[in-house]
């Protein structure tokens, strides 16, 4: 038991319950769905999947700060209207050249967000829930409501989603969801690892504590809102490539999925604890259920209700399972101090 | 240069906007002063205006209710599924009533006497919610409701007023009562600004959370019931996204998201400069979509600029001393 809570934290140990609840959830759907196992099923989960773990990957990150990021839905939105636009327009234009246009301008909203947050001093809900209206109000007005249609875009870009990255058996790993498990592994070490990384967890923490010590409070809160930003932006390009057609309304609501991966992924909603790990696994949690409570017909008018309730649940457990868990931890770590002491005395 | 006091209150701002955009309506149409006009005004968002009285009360209490559309849906449905599966509608109506309450109660037991984050309850509380009422009504639309409900909603009963206006301006005076001048209203300042203070002064903390998200929940469902009164029929997805003008209508009258502060003076203000934005817009041919930007906007420079104001200030100071 002590070698067990020397190695691994109660968030770790939260991350595993996560993890084996999904393995249970896909072998209770399995045995009530026929043809259940196959890379069909996995493909459609993960293409939905994918989408919301990059754009969950960002709002992490301004969780972590003590922050929340609404305007998460209209951003992907907006760049994957603007970048179907333009491709549509430039149908020579490079991949490359395309993806760098809707991250660009996923930043540039992100950095507008992270301005009034960081030096505006503005609550970010209030920020973000002003932004959500006034970047869908940007996308209505200036697409003055027309569609960006499939018959419009390259071959390169329908294709896209169905890329295969590498072959596994006879599962075929798309390179959209290769691409957002790219992207969380990167984040994950980033986090772990780098120290700009860990500023996000100590401002998180302890706001005050972090401007003492000398944090650029205000750079972290920012620099967060603008990754927010920059994922959204490319979760917009790959919105684009799934669905190929984009009207003024795509991504509406998208917010309520991320905030709600993220949550049932373990992130503390008020800051300091949580991981880009747990974030993805959130939404795989979600999207398994999305993807098979839809096999399964019994009425795809349960999937909200179910959703809703296990959110709850991923929060309670959270706050009751995980408190206790880190008390015991604590109570271990103050055995070893007391009974290490009286040999220091010596 | 110190402003007199009165001068830089928040509602002093909010009254002169108010002014000011009032004036501009005035000056751009001949047809704003109406009666009709007036009603109108108020009557096409009538029921977010009501469920902001209450939201005011729950954020000043340091708390949220995403969830309160959800509920407008819910309560909604459930009237209609009852009253197509034979009750009575006035029954139906109680029902639904219960239903808002009840979900109400689920919110402020997890937030009070398990002690969640309101924010991550109530969001479960919008997705789960909004799903009860989509299993209760699935992809129909239910209409044929009793000649006498689809008036309350549509019909002027009290000179020129509808129902849900009087409503309004009845529970904006019980509203102001309870939280100005009664110890219920004392004791939802007081956690708002230090809940720990509270609990150790012997304030029953669970309880009144709890009391203030039944209100909230069947306060929602009243006003759902009355959106479908003025509809004249119930979708599942009715009031999809009404939190964010609620929550928009009540931070922008000055109350702290924070919890804490603010006062319903305010909250009055801003319904009244939002409502009259709207109308002035919607007079000047400008869609609805250009009018949510332009409050979403209003919403983040309502908090920048007194910020900047305060920053300028300090500065200036410094430089004196």
């Amino acid at each position: 038991m002590r070698w067990l809570q020397r190695h691994i934290r109660p968030e770790q140990v939260r991350e595993f319950s996560l993890l084996l609840l999904i393995v249970l959830a896909v072998l209770i759907f399995g045995s009530l769905i026929d043809g259940y196992y196959t890379s069909r099923t996995f493909n459609r989960i993960a293409a939905s999947v994918a989408i919301i773990t990059v754009v969950a990957v960002g709002q992490t990150l301004v969780v972590l700060t003590r922050g929340i990021d609404l305007s998460v839905g209209s951003i992907v939105g907006c760049t994957a209207y603007f970048a179907g636009a333009m491709i549509a327009a430039h149908k020579g234009m490079s991949p490359i050249l395309a993806v760098l246009i809707a991250v660009a301008l996923g930043t540039l909203m992100g950095a507008i967000n992270g301005v009034l947050v960081a030096f505006g001093r503005v609550p970010p809900i209030i920020v973000t829930l002003g932004s959500l209206a006034i970047f869908r109000g940007i996308l209505i007005d200036y697409s003055g409501a027309k569609t960006v249609t499939t018959d419009s875009l390259p071959s390169w870009l329908i294709d896209l989603p169905r890329l295969t990255f590498v072959t596994i058996g006879n599962l075929d790993i798309r390179a959209m969801f290769a691409l957002a498990v790219a992207i969380v592994v990167l984040f994950q070490l980033g986090t772990s690892f780098l120290n700009a990384g860990r500023q996000f967890y100590a401002m998180g923490s302890n706001p005050d504590a972090a401007h003492l010590i000398g944090l650029p409070t205000r750079r972290i809160q920012f620099s967060a809102f603008v990754l927010s930003g920059a994922l959204s932006g490319l979760a917009g390009f790959m919105f684009l490539a799934r669905f190929g057609s984009i009207t003024v309304e795509a991504a509406r609501g998208l917010e309520l999925q991320v905030v709600a991966a993220v949550v049932v992924g373990g992130v503390n909603i008020f800051g300091g604890s949580g991981t880009v790990v747990g974030a993805m696994l959130g939404a795989i949690m979600i999207g398994t259920l999305e993807q098979s409570l839809f096999r399964l017909q019994i009425s795809e008018f349960w999937r909200d209700a179910i959703l809703g309730l296990l959110i709850l649940l991923a929060v309670a457990s959270d706050a009751v399972i995980l408190d206790r868990l880190r008390a015991l931890w604590a109570r271990t770590d103050l055995k070893l101090v007391s009974t290490a002491a009286p040999e220091a005395e010596r | 240069m110190t402003l007199p006091p009165f001068l830089r209150r928040w509602e002093t701002l909010l009254l002169a906007m108010l002014v000011l955009i009032a004036g501009a309506n005035m000056a751009a149409t001949p047809f704003y002063l109406g009666v009709g006009n007036i009603v109108n005004l108020f009557q096409l968002e009538i029921e977010k205006i009501i469920v902001a009285l209450m939201m005011t009360l729950i954020i000043i209490n340091g708390e949220i209710d995403l969830s309160v559309a959800s509920v407008m849906g819910l309560a909604a449905c459930v009237a209609a599924y009852l009253f197509h599966a034979g009750w009575p509608m006035p029954v139906a109506l109680l029902a639904a009533l219960a239903s808002g309450a009840l979900a109400g109660a689920i919110n402020g037991f997890w937030t009070a006497y398990v002690g969640l984050p309101s924010l991550a309850v109530t969001l479960a509380g919008l997705i789960g919610y909004r799903g009860i009422a989509r299993i209760l009504v699935e992809d129909r639309a239910y209409g044929g409701f009793p000649d006498w409900f689809n008036a309350l909603g549509q019909q002027p009963q009290f000179g020129p007023l509808t129902v849900s206006i009087v409503i309004f301006v009845v529970m904006f005076a019980i509203m102001a009562v309870v939280l100005h001048r009664s110890i219920l209203g004392r004791l939802v300042y007081v956690m708002g600004n230090n809940l720990q203070a509270a609990r150790y002064s012997g304030v029953r903390v669970k309880r009144v959370k709890l009391l203030l998200f039944i209100a909230s929940g069947a306060i929602a469902a009243l006003a759902g019931l009355l959106y479908a009164a003025r509809l004249g029929s119930v979708r599942g997805d009715m009031a999809v996204g009404f939190e964010l003008d609620i929550i928009t209508i009540v931070l922008l009258g000055g109350v702290s998201i924070f919890g804490g502060s603010g006062n319903l003076l305010g909250v009055g203000l801003s319904i009244l400069v939002i409502l009259n934005l709207r109308n002035g817009m919607g007079l000047a041919d400008i869609t609805g979509n250009t009018q949510t930007s332009v409050i979403g906007a209003l919403l983040i420079l309502s908090v920048l600029l007194p910020n900047m104001a305060q920053a300028v200030h300090t500065k200036w100071k410094g430089r004196e001393t």
